[in-house]
């Protein structure tokens, strides 16, 4: 097993958040995953960010195999060294096989031949972090959780222009303005709402009349949008949806592992075209095409979100 | 076999096959980058997106295979929008003129009508032209890691990575280091693997579009790669790497990069005679630029005349037996074979003898003892088919490097490696056990390897049963020499010779390859010995992935050989003193034949320095450079009355000529040479020869006519075909089969055989088919080291140049790679002695002293010294031990005793070598 703790997405610190406070949840999770389904190693990846964090795994493993209670496998703690992608699972992987965190090409998929070529079972944090409950009150207690029509709890880790940013457990297909309101208590004074960033800077942007989508898996494809790991971004109107999409480009530029073309050079290309006054419609399109048919990834493949989204919602920025 | 569509058409093809694959063969061609023919694909390039029905996003057909029922559209708009925007985006990002003439980006993106770029350009990284061969230019770089894999898993030199991240992503030689100051070793694999020119031959020869391109053979190592010559203007611009079966397409510095000798200005272009009253003495020395101080040039007429006339009067005065000849190893099969001929009918003695006396003579002894044949019984690349190999006084990375290539390759598959010698080399890194045995200890730990495997029952007891002959003279013999005995003499743990033996008996399949640090001893043949037993006691032998591979050196060591090029042997090797092969060649030659096995090189050298042997002829070889106590040999050269030297240079045994023949190189003939494989392989000429000078085969037959010979051969083809008449082992290869088909291995022994690449799987050719055990004992080297001469001195070959020099130091980028002579030494003894690598040291031995540059090396051994022999200016030859091994009479050049002194004179040049032949 390899559970994944690098939390890399840009607006997200969900994992941090809890690992904090309560790093016995994932480790709880990470046996029962084991013993369910025969695993002997567990590899914990964590980025080296966390050094805090890290630490205190560091020091509940010793406590865990110093006084265990059940047969435990084999826990090793892994250090990422600062890869955006070595959070996508087949980098990571690789990364920690001592290699280049360049991801595997599919298939086979990491569950058929997965780290050091074994059947590998890859997770997050936040999904081991709920195993507990869900076994303690039952199933249909966290499926239970949920509005317009979704299921279960999510942990959205909220930013930008709203009163009380920070982690907020709310239920699955909660709406942005719900979201804002109930959770975060309301747009900061003398701002007023925009656009958001959905997902991360992978998610796409949508713009403020869509505050009422139900924020969940699937609920915003339609939209050319996803949710990704519930990083929130809430952008006002002192922000202009063109610069955030370029300052999330610049970052896809930079973490491209640099192994495929449409994303090594695309992002590239499409920041150079993305600084212009005014964007090249047609050719950005094109570009984005053949980004999200042709990249390896993850990363090429959402790298076009951002600037689809501009495109569609917010043309007059770049007109 | 599955069954998918294609483009709507219903296909069937084999499951493993790859969809890029597949398309081909139906004729639709998919653009590809990163993908190249023979290579793991990678999939990175992103040029050969196709789409299947139902996947969210396109596939890299190069890296998917089909499953039935699948539904593969290489053309649709989606397929087609991915294929040409990778390759726009690439050519955004190269400068519009390409630094070769074959850019396969430029080819893909006019198929797939892409336009100029409507992308800006990346800021361009600086070009790095600090290597001498190759010239890197990073801004024509795509990324593809065509090169990082052929630096990698080809060629597993691990130089080339790939190294920063995203835009910023390069590949590097080690640490970003310039490619002129890292550890390439210039095999050019990645050059040949670049699609875009980021990485050519040096000074834009790439540029250039040859006339016309021939292939041929490498004319260096035993390895026999083929290549492809690149000529203009008569004029070879540059090599490529062609899929011979021993290759694939693969090649060395040398065989890729040390072509240009051909062309160089000290080339011999007329025959010259010495000009009266200039004396022969072994000190003599002549800058091949001023030959004109001790010859003149002369016609062929009267050189021709002169050359004979003096054979015919040392024959007519002194007797059959005053003459000698050495033939060359590395001419072609038919030149070996005239040669001999014309030593055995033309003086009419078997005074005939070439290098491989100094080389393998005590291998080939052993294995003509034991198993009655003289050559490999399985091919290097059965490496593929091997769990263990087993390498043994052999340096392949420098002396096989596309050999050694194969081993590398067999180990990243899971073979298990045992490199042993005293000399840690390259390839030792990829050992699971390498053993540092101390110098001249072999047959203390190889009887101790054989103590463990008789006594642990590791032995084959059937096949021993079935197929050997002496098992219990050896098994008791063997008995003394038990690990914990033998430990504290050759210095290996008991328990890990128990291990590697354990490893070597029971694997399903060990290979054994050796070289000179087994050969080059007073008991080479002893040590042989001990490996052949190796293998006839275990069974490694007679099956694919086992045997016993004596690596040979020289591009034609193995065919002059089997030639006849030797003293004791017509060619096959039909023994000179058995009645029955004397008489069948004196039938075909229809002359009588000397019934006696005539002298080896050694001894004709201490004949000649007697003045027993009067006269001589050299055809391509350099015994003034090569033999042991070359100051001995000079003497025994000078002291002839007469010395006929065929060569392309005037080499050191040139000076000591009365007359030297202007010859052809390599490329400048047809014939054919056989490698260390047993594959007969077709050398194809590409050039004209410079000057006046002439081919090889021309001379022998015009001094054979001279000696009274009856001799009509029109072309090599027909002494080919003599050879097949008296050659069983090549009686079914045909020339017209060779110019088809480049390479065909022997035994071939009748027309349509496909020729045999595993020997011995029934039997041994010998007379009972069994082979024999010889059991061996400890004898130590000659001349152990003393209060006087405390350092042991090993002496080899350096992977840039090629033993006596006068080729590759005349070769540009192999000058400037290996300018100077060095001697090499562990960095704790240079230490010891106060000085850093650079320093001059002198080396004396009883025989002589040299002065040279000291080079610290890890990898040799405590109180020792190497030193290669291609450095007229400080020749190792100078201080080895002629003391022969008595069966095989070869030379015991891997030990002596030296002292080694700081300080002395400066080597000094000729013009040639130190590197200056580059800025030239």
């Amino acid at each position: 097993m390899a559970i994944n703790i690098d939390e890399g997405e840009p607006g997200t610190f969900k994992d941090r958040y809890y690992l904090e406070r309560d790093p016995h949840r994932l480790l709880e999770g990470a046996i029962v995953a084991a013993w369910t389904v025969g695993i002997d190693s567990v590899y914990i990846y964590i980025r080296d960010e966390y050094h805090g964090c890290r630490d205190i795994l560091e020091h509940e493993l010793a406590a865990l195999r110093a006084d265990p209670p059940c047969r435990l496998p084999e826990f090793h703690l892994r250090r990422g060294a600062g890869a955006y992608i070595c959070g996508e699972e087949s980098a990571m992987i690789e990364s920690i096989e001592g290699k280049r965190g360049e991801p595997r090409l599919r298939p086979p998929y990491v569950a058929q031949v997965g780290l050091f070529g074994r059947p590998t079972l890859e997770h997050n944090m936040e999904t081991l972090h709920w195993v507990r409950d869900i076994l303690e009150k039952g199933p249909a207690w966290f499926a239970g959780h949920g509005r317009n029509g979704r299921k279960g709890l999510r942990s959205f880790s909220v930013s930008g222009r709203v009163k009380n940013p920070g982690v907020h457990l709310a239920p699955a297909g909660i709406t942005l303005a719900e979201l804002i309101g109930e959770y975060c208590g309301g747009m900061l004074d003398g701002h007023t709402l925009y656009a958001y960033l959905p997902g991360g800077a992978s998610g796409g942007i949508l713009p403020a009349s869509l505050a009422n989508v139900p924020l969940d898996f699937d609920t915003l494809t339609p939209y050319g949008c996803f949710i990704g790991s519930a990083a929130i971004v809430v952008l006002s109107d002192k922000d202009k949806a063109a610069a955030a999409a370029r300052n999330v480009m610049r970052f896809f530029a930079d973490e491209s592992c640099g192994q495929c073309t449409p994303c090594r050079v695309g992002t590239q290309k499409a920041l150079h075209l993305m600084h212009e006054r005014r964007w090249d419609k047609p050719l950005l399109e094109e570009l984005s095409q053949a980004m999200m048919d042709a990249s390896i990834c993850g990363l090429g493949q959402a790298a076009p979100n951002p600037v689809l989204s501009v495109l569609k919602y917010f043309p007059g920025e770049v007109e | 076999m599955v069954t998918f569509t294609l483009n709507g058409q219903a296909v069937s093809a084999p499951e493993g096959e790859t969809l890029l694959t597949i398309a081909r063969q139906r004729g639709v061609e998919i653009p590809r980058l990163c993908y190249m023919d023979g290579m793991r694909p990678d999939g990175n390039c992103r040029t050969c997106m196709v789409e299947i029905k139902g996947e969210r996003v396109l596939a890299p057909s190069c890296c998917r295979h089909p499953a039935d029922g699948m539904e593969v559209t290489t053309n649709s708009r989606r397929a087609v929008i991915s294929q040409k925007m990778s390759i726009e985006l690439l050519l955004a990002d190269v400068p519009e003129t390409a630094y070769t003439l074959d850019s396969e980006l430029d080819y893909w993106a006019k198929k797939m009508g892409v336009g100029k770029p409507r992308f800006r350009s990346r800021p361009q990284p600086a070009e790095d032209v600090s290597h001498p061969a190759m010239d890197v230019h990073l801004d024509a770089c795509i990324q593809c890691k065509r090169c990082v894999r052929a630096c990698r898993e080809e060629q597993v030199n691990d130089v080339i990575g790939y190294a920063f991240r995203a835009g910023r992503s390069k590949i590097v030689f080690d640490f970003d280091d310039p490619m002129g100051t890292s550890t390439c070793v210039a095999c050019g694999e990645c050059v040949q693997a670049c699609p875009t020119g980021a990485l050519t031959p040096a000074r834009g020869v790439a540029t250039i579009a040859p006339d016309h391109t021939i292939d041929s053979v490498c004319p260096y190592c035993g390895v026999g790669c083929q290549l492809t010559y690149q000529v203009k203007d008569n004029r070879i611009l540059y090599v490529r790497g062609k899929d011979g079966p021993s290759n694939s397409s693969r090649l060395c510095v040398k065989g890729r990069y040390g072509f240009d000798y051909v062309q160089h200005r000290h080339r011999l272009t007329k025959p010259l005679m010495r000009k009266p009253g200039i004396p022969k003495h072994k000190d003599v020395v002549v800058d091949p630029e001023k030959w004109h101080e001790v010859f003149r040039e002369a016609t062929w007429d009267e050189a021709l005349e002169f050359a004979a006339g003096g054979l015919r009067h040392a024959r007519d005065t002194y007797g059959k037996r005053a003459l000698a000849g050495f033939g060359s190893a590395k001419g072609t099969n038919e030149e070996a074979y005239l040669f001999q001929k014309l030593v055995r009918t033309g003086f009419g003695s078997n005074n005939v003898d070439h290098c491989t006396r100094l080389c393998h003579a005590s291998s080939v002894a052993a294995l003509m003892e034991g198993i009655n044949s003289g050559a490999v019984s399985n091919q290097v690349r059965d490496v593929a088919n091997a769990d263990v190999l087993f390498v043994i006084g052999a340096n392949p990375t420098m002396n096989h490097p596309v050999a050694a290539t194969w081993m590398k390759n067999a180990v990243k598959r899971g073979a298990k490696l045992i490199v042993a010698d005293p000399r840690r080399s390259d390839l030792a890194r990829h050992a699971t056990y390498y053993l540092q045995f101390h110098p001249d200890t072999d047959v203390a730990l190889l009887n101790a390897l054989l103590h463990v495997i008789v006594n642990e029952g590791l032995v084959d007891q059937a096949f021993v049963r079935d197929r050997t002959s002496g098992y219990e003279a050896l098994a008791e013999n063997v008995r003394k020499f038990s690990p914990e005995a033998m430990a504290p003499i050759c210095g290996i743990d008991a328990d890990v010779i128990r291990d590697v033996a354990r490893l070597y008996a029971k694997s399903k399949g060990s290979m054994i390859f050796w070289g000179m640090g087994i050969s080059q001893h007073v008991h080479g043949t002893d040590n042989a010995r001990c490996l052949i037993a190796l293998a006839l006691s275990t069974g490694q032998i007679g099956r694919p992935g086992t045997g016993l591979h004596p690596l040979r050196g020289q591009n034609n060591v193995q065919g002059a050989s089997d030639s006849g090029l030797i003293p004791m042997f017509y060619p096959d090797y039909q023994g000179v003193a058995s009645p029955d092969a004397r008489h069948r060649f004196e039938t075909l030659w229809h002359t009588p034949l000397d019934p006696d096995p005539g002298l080896t090189v050694v001894e004709i050298m201490n004949a000649a320095k007697r003045r027993d042997i009067r006269a001589m002829y050299i055809m391509g070889e350099n015994p003034a450079m090569s033999d042991p106590d070359v100051d001995h040999a000079r003497e025994a050269l000078a002291a002839l009355d007469h010395l006929v030297v065929q060569d392309i240079f005037l080499t050191e045994t040139a000076y000591l000529a009365d007359v030297v023949l202007a010859a052809t190189a390599w490329p400048e003939k047809v014939g054919t040479v056989t490698n260390t494989d047993r594959m007969v392989q077709l050398g194809r000429k590409a050039i004209e020869p410079p000057g006046g000078a002439k081919e090889d085969f021309w001379l022998l037959t015009e001094l054979g006519r001279r000696l009274g010979l009856d001799w009509n051969y029109a072309h090599p083809r027909d002494v080919f075909a003599e050879m097949r008449t008296c050659m069983d082992s090549i009686a079914g290869i045909t020339w017209e089969r060779l110019e088809r088909e480049s390479s065909v291995t022997y035994p071939c022994v009748e027309e349509g055989d496909p020729g045999e690449p595993v020997v011995f799987i029934e039997r041994f050719p010998t007379s009972s088919g069994r082979g024999k055990f010889v059991p061996a004992d400890l004898i130590p080297a000659a001349e152990r080291p003393d209060a006087e001469y405390p350092s042991v001195l090993i002496t080899g070959r350096q992977l840039e140049h090629w033993h006596t020099g006068a080729m590759t130091r005349r070769a540009a980028a192999l000058d400037a790679l290996e300018p100077e002579p060095v001697a090499s030494v562990h960095p704790l003894d240079l230490q010891q002695m106060g000085i850093n690598g650079g320093d001059v040291i002198t080396i004396g031995s009883r025989r002589g002293s040299i002065s040279l540059y000291a080079r610290a090396d890890e990898g040799m051994p405590r109180g020792s010294v190497f030193v290669p022999f291609c450095y007229y200016e400080a020749a190792a030859n100078m201080l080895t031990n002629p003391v022969l091994d008595p069966f095989a009479k070869i030379p015991e050049f891997k030990y002596c005793a030296v002292k080694v002194a700081v300080g002395g004179a400066v080597p000094e040049r000729l013009s040639f070598g130190g590197g200056t032949l580059l800025s030239q």
